[in-house]
């Protein structure tokens, strides 16, 4: 009896095993559990890569793993920010400082990380604002916007923020081409009378951003660029559409001509040229917003005044080179010697020469010129042509291992193919229609090539749905073997229209934990309780207020009345990473604060009702959290309640 | 019968064992010094504990006070006690924490030195310390990431309360 249970037993151990095994044994079975390993970042662990996305109509950057897809922070950068306080805040009001006012929302573009020898370096990221041209710089060290610089004269800052490859310059095109100086004129008289300038932005070894000059070009719509890098550094590469100058029903009557323009820009020569004195001072107002991290404030500056040069008038600096129609993506070969042109209708991509360019320029091989600039010959300054990869070519990277990842928006997939042979070697599909693709270091000297992300446009079926409004998808591709690998898909935030990724090792020992109270310099600080007061001057009243766990110094406040303007000027004292508190109070007219240790932030509160009334914290920060709180006594305008301030009766 | 009774005994043994070693090491270990501290507790505070052999956990291992305080010293830790401390800690009555008087009669200078510096360690793993977050509210002790120079004038600066 014993014996035939036993053999009963063993025949079922061995069934489960055999019939464990033809699970396993099917190919998507195994590939599946592979790539789940791939991304797999178990719970403790850390990501191999940060991925700084764009937010697209968010305004704002977001911050994420590779290879796990998961989000570790939104960067508020050109929109306001409840979160923090970021724009609602007295300290960073004025980052939102423009030529028109404040703006309090913008549309982010293409981030960008600084560069040293054409490798990325992790000092700062880049990111264009399209809509109020604007140009931001966030440090990878506090990971918080530190400067915002508007660009005058342009509209639709599109072909931006790419970096030189030491750092020297950042572009900002113009998309929409505008009078330049802005004026009322009719729409329709629009040809020969708009310009596209492009703004050349000088920046220094503390990263601050200056207006160096702009190259005041033809009214075409510049959208794309990319720099010159290795061989080709000192020069800079725009695609430019609607060579037309049509200024209505642009999607019939900018897609006339066969060729638009690449325009290849010597920024070298013009940087000297205006060095020496050279270009014309023009008007131009413009904000320059700079966050100093010591008074943790922003200033903004007025600016007044740019350099204007007229591409005509620097011998061999300015050259348009014919590309098929309606261009988009500029990209650049970790050599420099491939500059690669999409034309977004075309399903073919044309890839330039440096070497070729130069020669043509050399050789005064020019097929005519367009409003006085030379237009260089197409097939002369050609490489070669990638035939018929796909339909809607828009954006390229590269591994430096030889080959390009082309995403096509109309047919939805990435292509690899290989450079100088031109040969498509594979293509995935993308879920679904492609914009721009991101590899880690993949638009530097240096790319570091272990995975692709693919950030796409439409969203419709790939997550539960969440109502007609869907946050767009990315996926991540294995693109170390002959073939790339789907491994992952995961939802972003507003609409990534680039992203520049890093291997985390750049970053992370460099990243702040604390602001130094000892450094802290804001003019409303209290260092410690001792320092905190109450001041009244006129109907405004300023309260310097400290906070540690668990309690607000002071929690008790008398003396406020209607129609008083009551400023917060709050100091996180703590010393230690990961201990933010917040302070918000009832009916305030904005948002709460979320500060930083050894912070100070200020929240403006005008009440309208006489009463006591509640603050507390906002951030659950330690076990008595619930008990952070205080109240202020609003006395009628008129009465003579005494101004006074404690914490515990002291 | 006998064998049997001695495997029995042994697997129970084992079972029981492993479910303790599984789940109840630390209010093991908790309970059994529960048991030996509990009249000393009952009778005082952590507070009030007069404990001078615990060196607490951290950096800091062995300190020697030289008999006569070194005012330079001191005055710079008061300094450093006002900016950083205050918040929490007055001398002249309990705030959220206890005051710092009279401290060097009740615990080791190596032990309030390391109290300073590694405050979440200190907390989680020497029993006068984790007593102490109870006896004061949960309140956790805030690493505001003193030197060790700086906790040392502290330190010096608590022998002329």
């Amino acid at each position: 009896m014993k014996t035939i249970k036993n053999i009963f037993l063993l025949t079922a151990v061995a069934g489960l095993i055999l019939s464990c095994g033809n699970n396993n044994g099917g190919k998507s079975g195994a590939m599946a559990s592979s790539n789940a390993e791939k991304v797999y970042v178990a719970p403790g662990e850390h990501d191999e890569y940060y991925a700084f996305m764009s937010g697209g109509y968010s305004g704002n950057v977001t911050v994420y793993g590779l290879p796990s897809g998961r989000m570790f922070k939104e960067i508020p950068v050109f929109s306001q920010f409840p979160t923090s306080g970021y724009g609602y805040s007295e300290e960073t009001k004025p980052m939102f400082n423009t030529s028109f006012g404040f703006v309090p929302w913008g549309d982010a573009h293409h981030p960008d990380i600084s560069q040293t020898n054409g490798e990325l370096d992790g000092r700062w990221l880049f990111i264009n604002e399209n809509n109020t041209p604007r140009i931001a710089r966030i440090s990878l060290a506090t990971f918080e916007t530190e400067e915002i610089i508007e660009i005058p004269h342009s509209a639709g800052n599109h072909a931006s923020s790419f970096v030189t490859e030491n750092t020297e310059y950042i572009v900002a095109g113009t998309r929409f081409a505008v009078p330049n100086p802005q004026r009322d004129m009719p729409i329709s008289e629009m040809k020969g009378e708009f310009k596209g300038p492009l703004t050349f932005i000088a920046i220094d070894d503390s990263g601050h951003m200056k207006i160096d000059f702009q190259l005041n070009m033809p009214g075409f719509n510049y959208d794309l660029a990319h720099p010159g890098r290795n061989k080709s550094h000192g020069w800079f590469f725009f695609t430019s559409y609607n060579t037309e100058e049509a200024n209505t029903l642009l999607e019939v009557n900018a897609s006339q001509n066969d060729k638009d323009y690449i325009v290849a820009v010597n920024w070298q020569k013009l940087a000297e040229f205006v060095a020496n004195g050279g270009g014309k001072k023009v008007p131009a107002t413009y904000a320059h917003n700079v966050y100093d991290e010591k008074t943790h404030t922003a200033t903004s500056t007025m600016m007044e005044g740019v350099t204007s040069i007229d591409p005509r008038e620097v011998e061999g600096a300015v050259y348009y080179i014919p590309i098929p129609k309606s261009p988009h993506g500029c990209d650049v070969d970790p050599s420099g010697e491939y500059i690669i042109g999409s034309g977004k209708l075309s399903t073919d991509l044309s890839i330039y020469s440096f070497t070729k360019i130069q020669e043509a320029i050399a050789n005064k091989d020019y097929e005519g010129d367009a409003y006085g600039i030379p237009v260089l010959n197409y097939e002369n300054t050609l490489a070669g042509v990638v035939t018929q990869a796909g339909l809607g070519p828009l954006h390229t990277e590269f591994d430096g291992r030889g080959n390009a990842y082309t995403t096509f928006f109309i047919s939805s997939e990435v292509v690899k193919w290989k450079l100088e042979t031109w040969e498509v070697v594979d293509r995935q599909p993308t879920y679904y229609s492609v914009g721009h693709l991101m590899i880690p270091g993949g638009n530097s000297r240096t790319p570091d090539a272990k995975y692709l992300v693919a950030m796409n446009k439409i969203t419709k079926d790939r997550y539960l749905p969440t109502g007609p409004e869907l946050e767009h998808s990315a996926q991540l591709y294995d693109i170390t073997g002959d073939k790339m690998e789907l491994l992952y898909d995961f939802p972003t935030h507003g609409e990534p229209h680039y992203a520049a990724g890093i291997a985390a090792s750049k970053i992370k020992d460099n990243v702040k934990k604390y602001y130094d109270l000892e450094e802290n310099n804001h003019p409303y600080v209290a260092k410690s309780e001792s320092e905190t007061k109450v001041v009244r001057n006129g109907n405004e009243v300023h309260v310097y207020m400290t906070m540690i766990r668990s309690h607000f110094s002071p929690d008790n406040i008398e003396g406020i009345k209607v129609g008083d303007k009551v400023y917060f000027h709050i100091t996180n004292l703590e010393q230690d990473f990961d201990v933010p508190h917040g302070f918000s109070m009832i009916g305030a007219n904005t948002s709460e604060l979320l500060i930083m240790p050894g912070q100070t932030k200020t929240s403006i509160w005008e009440p309208k009702r006489e009463g006591v009334w509640p603050f507390y914290c906002t951030d659950f920060c330690s076990a008595l959290h619930q008990e952070m709180q205080g109240y202020v006594r609003v006395s009628a305008k008129n009465s003579d309640t005494e101004l006074k301030w404690s914490l515990d009766d002291e | 019968m006998r064998t049997l009774t001695i495997l029995i005994t042994f697997l129970v043994v084992t079972l029981v064992g492993c479910s303790e070693k599984e789940d109840k090491t630390r209010s093991r270990t908790a309970y059994a010094k529960k048991t030996t501290e509990a009249p000393a507790k009952k009778a005082e505070p952590a507070s009030k504990r007069i404990d001078l052999t615990n060196k607490g956990i951290g950096p800091i291992t062995d300190i020697t006070l030289e008999d006569a305080i070194n005012q330079d010293l001191a005055a710079h830790g008061a300094d450093v006690y006002q900016k950083m401390c205050t918040a929490c800690h007055k001398v002249e009555k309990k705030h959220i924490g206890p005051s710092p008087k009279g401290i060097l009669e009740r615990r080791t200078p190596e032990w309030v030195m390391n109290m300073i510096l590694n405050p979440e360690q200190m907390v989680k793993e020497d029993q006068l310390a984790k007593d102490l977050l109870i006896e004061f509210n949960g309140s956790p002790m805030a690493n505001q990431n003193l030197t060790e120079e700086d906790a040392r004038a502290v330190l010096e600066y608590f022998r002329t309360l």
